[in-house]
């Protein structure tokens, strides 16, 4: 079973007592009636789904019962962090690749192996956040 | 914001004195399960606190904390998972979530206590919601309690993770209820109404290797 961590309550938690509700930050149109029909299929049907980084929507659904984000690796199914609702997360698909060009690593073309690198900085990120 | 948003409540007494018989949600557990008794061997005791108030707060850490100090005499409990109790324990607070506290005080105080917040909190941003028909209070106390807890949820339940004034909402026995441990050897479980049997006969069954045993 997996612990995660809720940042409304503070501490690590079952597994059990989540639920996941999908991709996070994903804004409502600002004018639903000026979308176009693709625009508006885009936001209500279209969602990502990205092998790595991965930004989802969670609820701590037996517990305060509050949404929050979590930052998950979709191949690893690591967890990277978990973030209270409005806020931006730390660790992203982005920040990761930078983290690997300035480390000046390798990265392989190959999937299996990128995802071998990425582990190595991502103990190294959650260390200097611990 | 609508114009018409309620600027009243309809407090009323949901238990009031008369001569309609009320019972707790166990009622027709100790009937059809039975109490087993207490016996000198019991390592595990088990009360029910029935027909205690019970109280939904929720808003704002700040508004809300001036208020319940000075309508309860008791701190509203900032952290998370903590749990202030009086002298006497009859009257806790509890932190829920973020915004939400649950309150429990002797049965009957309940009504008073609503309306005496309600008009200390006047216009502010708040609710407050009687559920007290909806819940109820099992106490558990011996030492092995929490080796009984320990099989029935998956909460870190060693007293190096849950001290003494600790509150948590989680998973238990397949359903959820909330875990307090009130002192070194007494814990609290507050359950929902629809799950008080099935949580009765879960207790009986895992606490019969400790002689559980209940008292009226």
């Amino acid at each position: 079973m997996f612990h995660i961590y809720c940042p409304y309550c503070e501490e690590l938690r079952e597994e059990e007592e989540f639920h996941p509700k999908g991709q996070a930050h994903i804004a409502r149109p600002a004018d639903p009636e000026a979308c176009s029909d693709e625009e508006w299929g885009d936001y209500l049907f279209f969602r990502d789904n990205p092998r790595g980084i991965h930004h989802e929507l969670w609820v701590h659904a037996v517990g305060c019962r509050k949404f929050f984000n979590i930052t998950r690796h979709t191949v690893t199914y690591e967890i990277l962090e978990t973030y209270k609702m409005g806020e931006q997360p730390t660790i992203t698909a982005e920040s990761l690749a930078n983290r690997e060009a300035q480390g000046s690593v390798q990265v392989a073309g190959s999937g299996q192996q990128t995802v071998g690198a990425s582990n190595a900085s991502v103990a190294s990120v959650k260390g200097v956040k611990a | 914001m609508s114009e018409h948003t309620a600027t009243w409540a309809n407090v009323y007494d949901v238990r009031p004195k008369s001569d309609v018989p009320a019972e707790s949600p166990l009622a027709w557990s100790y009937h059809d399960s039975g109490r087993p008794n207490v016996g000198a061997n019991s390592r595990v005791v088990m009360r029910e606190r029935a027909m205690l108030g019970h109280l939904i707060l929720r808003g704002g850490a700040i508004v809300l904390d001036d208020v319940v100090r000075q309508v309860l005499g008791l701190p509203l409990p900032a952290r998370p998972n903590s749990l202030s109790l009086d002298e006497s324990g009859e009257r806790s607070i509890q932190w829920l979530s973020p915004d939400e506290w649950l309150v429990i005080v002797p049965g009957g105080e309940e009504c008073e206590l609503e309306g005496t917040l309600r008009e200390a909190l006047g216009d502010a941003h708040y609710a407050i919601v009687n559920v007290s028909g909806g819940q109820t209070l099992l106490e558990l106390e011996g030492d092995k309690v929490c080796e009984l807890l320990m099989k029935s949820t998956p909460y870190d339940v060693h007293p190096m993770a849950f001290p003494v004034g600790k509150g948590v909402t989680t998973v238990f026995a397949k359903s959820s209820l909330i875990l307090r441990r009130v002192g070194e050897t007494r814990w609290e479980l507050v359950l929902r109404r629809s799950f008080a049997d099935y949580l009765y006969r879960w207790l009986l069954d895992a606490g019969e290797e400790y002689a559980i045993g209940v008292e009226a």
